[in-house]
């Protein structure tokens, strides 16, 4: 595994499961979406999410609420299962890989066609590649965040015949074809890029079940059904997205109807919903950490008896109950434990303010310390309400002996601060890409990633030890090593201390009750091909 | 753009002596809104600078256990989300809203005034250029340049103070730039001049005294916005940081139990409502008091 | 007048440069990356590198600017950094937006300002005066964004009159020729979205106008009353003229110079007020658009816009110093 991994800001696969082994032959031609069928067809489906989408270009889209505008509107080759991260078939019905794992050949399904009525052909596919990759090419309209990392490994692409595209890679690559069914990887059509420009992403063409109608910006985009999708129609006529920035008018436009599905709940919001008879609420297991990072280059956190205090100091499961409303887990290690290779048997440090003052007593201070601590003023998956977590916080650590004014930045400003390592102590977490445990602990923990200006490593840890073991877990492929290898390093961190880990939120969606099929996917990707909605 | 703001800063001309304060106070005393104005702003400050008196509790100690809690006897206003006393906090919160608005003001008062007189006494070119920058600034929404300042120096009570203060130097600066015209018209001050009077000393001694009454009023004015405008920045994440009392952020932070439990956004609501009306009352009673003939 | 206006025209362009040239500065110190926003934790060392270089963000300051300028200058105010469009574009669709939402306040504030200033003042000391007054007091004591989100709560949410956010149903077609939905659905005789435009704009409107309203009821009050206390108005009184006609014949025609000064000075204190009104109702205007926009450092977006709003501001202001002109003969356009 390879730290680039962190480029990807939605999870890319597997939740509770393994890498996808590379699959030798074909995948069976139905998928996961076939199996759940309309209880009715017809009606129109709006989903309230807190912004509207910033570009219809699905291969130029950094942010969720763009992705779940582009994720209903156009296919990749292969694509993640209904309610999992299995990759299936999707424009590609079939693929095979040369035994070097090095050429990758998709055949493409026959008699699919653009939403302009042009035919998806191998040539369209390759070009739909070329403009993300060549910065040479005639349509290179756009930034491509995500091409240099999915396709990172792609030495060339190209059309053979009418019906395949053949991949040849750098290097063998085990998640490449997971890769492939990340959201930019989709496939648009070249005529409407060739019509529109640079104006494409308010132009979207591609293959999905939903074809683009309009888009109003910062207000909504409407969709109506592609009734000649290549795998059957969707479920409702009509599909709008609309943003709604304001936390209690979304959940109001909720519960009088105008909207039938929404994100971004309000944890103080949930008992409502909860009650309301109209409504559901569902929750389940997140990918995510969020943690309280000591920058270990200043005193007196380099001290590990100063950081374990701050450990003790803390009472996750308080933290949970009041902000998170219990739909989350109190963490002990950097990773969450829906991750293969989680470390059960750490035991975290218990809260216990007492002790946290003997230790920074040992450590020299036994009137306690005066510091910052640094907060983002955003709200996250796993940082559902920073300022309250903040505030909580600060208190919390008061008591173990810790006075720690709290401070803020505007996000981007926070951002390139806690990189360039001028706070103390900072919250920040992190969203999985991949369900790799390296994509966890390598990105957010080795050495190699602690350099001032770049760091992830906002704690500035610089662990040999650990080091050691997330290179050794990274050059091998044999998972049962890794898992005891992944064991041993959550071992050293917990022993170190460099942060403390509060939480693993869950996620969570509220919709109508008349809304069926619909399944909040473990990537946080809002699909809405076989929602129907009942009369 | 110049002429217009004279209509509504016409000033009492050469009035500026003891005799005319004293007869302000007594037209202000007999004004009931001023008073109502002035009793209001009295209880907020007294309330904010005894505080630890009034309540027992601490404002920014939290209690999750007892987050929300609706009025009662232990809390007379209820709870927050973090399960802070609510009247406390919006006494403490007194503090730091009327210094906002005390300090924004001070510092508007004061460049504004500088820059007027510079604009007013010297004329021609420094009129111009000075009076051009003032157009610039008020051309820009003051809520964006106030968002700018901000976010170039990060988010904190101060910062807030700063770009507050800042956003209302030009209608100070016009404001005394105004009197400053009038006044150098008046006999007294060619009197000064021809006896040789330095710059410094005629400005201090005839212009400035005269031109006073219009602050006044524009100062106690600003100040009920000044605390306004930063409860709109607190509602953009912009203000005063946590725990910080401010009642804009407190306000912002609990609108979302708006329906559940509503008097934790309530009460802050009607403490900033209170204080803004008693300055406007007492500005407007302080205008009716030094000009007469000006009522708005 | 003619002079007069083309001077006060040509007064504008240093204002109009110097806004451009502030903004452009300080859109450009403010710390923070836009790269690195969008990105967000994900960011790595090499994608910022690669997206700074794309957008040419690595220019010295005054080589950017002068290059901005050229642009501006030729009517390209750029693209926005963050989806590409075209900043024109963007502003033809949320200006409109914007202008429906601030011309409806305005209209409610001088209608329902100028009325009661008016019955206020010449009923001087009545309850209805008192009263008024008092409410025009609370108008602009308070925080707009808590009066919007309770209007909501009640009219919208509780008794559901009015929509609870938005500017018009998504089951409404609507041809959109300015964008200005009420004028387009007039133009094109679509009653349905006419009705459904305005009735999405009642709310939002109500909460913009307060202060406005409040300050032309109390100016309109206060500048009548003074005028109502002049000689030639007691003359014409003494004369056998009707109060009505007094009114509306002589005093109104006088007591509108303050009015319309602190219309023109209010234009600038709207926007502000439409950032926040914007927010609370989903109003996808040019409010929302430039705060979103400094927040993730579009900096194209964030300068095409502060530079229409000032072109604005100082229209409207030439427009209130011209009207002036007319209105009182005895100002001077010296």
């Amino acid at each position: 595994m390879h730290h680039r991994f962190g480029r990807i800001v939605l999870p890319v696969l597997v939740i509770a499961g393994l890498l996808v082994a590379p699959v030798l032959t074909s995948g069976a031609p139905r998928t996961s979406w076939d199996a759940k069928a309309c209880g009715r067809v017809g009606g129109t489906l709006v989903f309230g999410q807190a912004q509207d989408a910033v570009t219809l270009d699905p291969a130029d889209a950094t942010d969720g609420f763009s992705v779940n505008n582009t994720s209903n509107a156009f296919d990749t080759l292969v694509r993640f299962a209904a309610n999992g991260t299995q990759v299936e078939p999707g424009l590609a019905e079939s693929w095979k890989v040369s035994s070097d794992e090095l050429v990758w050949t998709f055949k493409l399904r026959r008699g699919v066609r653009f939403h302009d009525g042009t035919p998806l052909d191998a040539k369209a596919v390759e070009f739909s590649f070329q403009r993300q990759l060549d910065k040479k090419h005639p349509y290179h309209h756009g930034v491509f965040e995500y091409a240099e990392f999915t396709l990172e490994s792609v030495k060339s692409i190209e059309a053979v015949g009418a019906d395949s595209v053949r991949f040849t890679l750098k290097a063998s690559n085990a998640p490449f074809l997971a890769m492939l069914a990340m959201f930019s990887n989709a496939v648009s059509s070249p005529a409407a890029i060739r019509k529109y420009g640079k104006d494409y992403f308010k132009h979207p063409t591609g293959t999905g079940p939903f074809k683009f109608v309009e888009w109003v910006q910062k207000d909504h985009v409407t969709y109506e059904a592609n009734k000649d999708y290549w795998a059957g129609r969707p479920c409702v006529d009509r599909l709008i997205i609309r943003g709604i920035p304001d936390n209690t008018v979304r959940l109001l436009e909720m519960e009088k109807g105008g909207i039938q599905i929404m994100d971004q709940t309000n944890p103080p919001d949930y008992a409502r919903i909860r009650r309301n008879k109209d409504l559901v609420l569902f929750t389940g297991p997140g990918l995510n950490v969020g943690y309280l990072a000591m920058n270990v280059e200043k005193e007196p956190f380099n001290d590990v008896r100063v950081r374990r205090a701050v450990n003790h100091s803390v009472n996750k499961p308080v933290l949970v109950r009041a902000f998170y409303e219990g739909i989350g887990q109190p963490a002990k290690n950097p990773m969450p434990p829906t991750i293969w290779g989680y470390n059960d048997e750490v035991k975290a440090y218990e809260y216990n303010p007492e002790k946290a003052k003997q230790l920074l007593a040992e450590a020299g201070y036994p009137n306690g310390i005066t510091t910052e601590l640094w907060w983002p003023n955003r709200a996250r998956p796993y940082l559902t309400q920073p300022q309250k977590i903040a505030e909580a916080l600060q208190q919390q650590l008061a008591k173990g002996g810790i006075r720690a004014k709290l401070v803020t930045f505007e996000w981007g400003t926070y951002l390139s601060k806690a990189r360039n390592g001028e706070h103390p102590m900072a919250i920040l977490g992190w969203t999985g890409d991949n369900g790799d445990p390296d994509n966890f602990l390598y990105v957010l923990l080795d050495a190699d990633n602690a350099k001032k200006g770049t760091a992830s490593n906002i704690a500035f840890y610089k662990s040999g030890a650990l080091h050691d073991l997330l290179i050794r877990a990274q050059r091998t492929s044999d998972q049962a090593r890794r898992t005891a290898l992944y064991r041993q390093a959550q071992e050293v961190i917990h022993n170190d201390a460099p942060w403390v880990p509060l939480v693993h939120a869950g996620r969570v969606a509220a919709y109508r009750k008349q809304v069926q099929n619909f399944f909040p996917h473990p990537l946080d990707i809002r699909w809405f091909y076989r929602v129907w909605i009942e009369k | 753009m110049v002429e217009r703001i004279e209509v509504i800063a016409r000033i009492p001309e050469s009035r500026a002596r003891v005799g005319f304060y004293q007869d302000a106070w007594r037209r202000l005393r007999r004004n009931r809104g001023a008073l109502l104005g002035l009793v209001i702003i009295c209880l907020f400050a007294g309330a904010a600078l005894l505080s630890p008196l009034i309540t027992a509790h601490d404002p920014i100690d939290q209690d999750l256990d007892a987050r929300l809690l609706p009025p009662s006897r232990t809390h007379w206003l209820g709870t927050d989300d973090l399960g802070r006393d609510l009247l406390t906090r919006i006494i403490y919160g007194g503090r730091v809203s009327l210094t906002i608005g005390i300090v924004a003001v001070g510092i508007a008062v004061a460049a504004g005034t500088f820059v007027g007189l510079f604009a007013g006494y010297y004329g021609r070119w420094a009129d111009s250029v000075t009076m051009r920058m003032m157009d610039i600034m008020l051309a820009f929404p003051a809520t964006l340049l106030a968002i700018f300042i901000v976010g170039i120096r990060g988010p904190s009570l101060n910062n807030a103070m700063l770009a507050i203060g800042v956003i209302n130097i030009p209608i100070f600066a016009r404001l005394v730039r105004g009197s400053v015209l009038r006044v150098r018209q008046e006999e007294f001050v060619d009197a000064a001049r021809a006896l040789g009077g330095s710059a410094g000393r005629i400005i201090g001694r005839h212009i400035l005294p005269n031109t006073l009454a219009p602050i006044i009023v524009q100062a106690t004015l600003g100040i009920g916005a000044a605390i306004l405008e930063a409860a709109g920045l607190s509602f953009l994440g912009l203000g005063a940081q946590a725990p910080t009392p401010e009642w804009g952020a407190m306000l912002t932070n609990t609108r979302e139990y708006l329906r559940d439990a509503p008097w934790a956004a309530t009460f802050p609501g009607i403490a900033i409502l209170l204080t803004v009306v008693g300055f406007n009352l007492l500005g407007d009673g302080l205008r009716d008091a030094l000009d007469p003939r000006l009522r708005i | 007048m003619t002079r007069y206006v083309g001077r006060r025209l040509v007064e504008t362009v240093p204002v109009v440069f110097g806004v451009l040239l502030v903004v452009f500065v300080i859109a450009h110190l403010t710390p923070g990356d836009p790269v690195l926003i969008a990105l967000g934790e994900h960011a790595t060392p090499e994608a910022v590198e690669q997206l700074r270089a794309e957008l040419q963000l690595d220019d010295p300051l005054p080589v950017a600017f002068l290059k901005y300028l050229s642009h501006v200058l030729r009517g390209d105010l750029g693209r926005s950094i963050q989806n590409n469009e075209r900043v024109t574009v963007e502003l033809a669709t949320r200006f409109p937006a914007t202008i429906e939402l601030s011309l409806a306040a305005m209209l409610i504030a001088s209608v329902v300002g100028i009325l009661t200033g008016v019955l206020a003042a010449v009923r001087q000391n009545s309850w209805f005066d008192g009263l008024s007054m008092f409410v025009a007091l609370f108008g602009f004591s308070m925080p707009i964004f808590w009066l919007g989100i309770m209007l909501i709560l009640l009219f919208a949410a509780l008794l559901g009159w009015f929509p609870i956010s938005g500017r018009l149903d998504y089951t409404v077609e609507i041809v959109r020729i300015t964008n200005l939905h009420i004028l387009d659905a007039m133009v094109t005789r679509n009653w349905t979205a006419l009705g459904n435009a305005l009735h999405h704009l009642v709310l939002p409107a109500i909460t913009l106008s307060t202060v406005p309203l409040a300050i032309v009821a109390r100016m309109t009050r206060s500048s009548l009353l003074e005028v109502l206390r002049q000689d030639y108005v007691r003359t014409a009184r003494a004369k056998g003229l009707r109060d009505s006609r007094v009114v509306t014949r002589h005093a109104l025609t006088n007591a509108s110079i303050p009015v319309i000064t602190v219309i023109g000075l209010n234009v600038g204190s709207l926007l502000s007020g439409a950032i926040l009104t914007e927010t609370i109702f989903a109003w996808p205007g040019v409010g929302r658009l430039v705060v979103d926009a400094i927040f993730a450092r579009d900096y194209p977006i964030v300068q095409g816009t502060v530079f229409v709003i000032a072109l604005v501001f100082v229209a409207v202001n030439l427009l209130v110093d011209v009207s002036y002109a007319y209105l009182d003969p005895r100002i001077r356009y010296g």
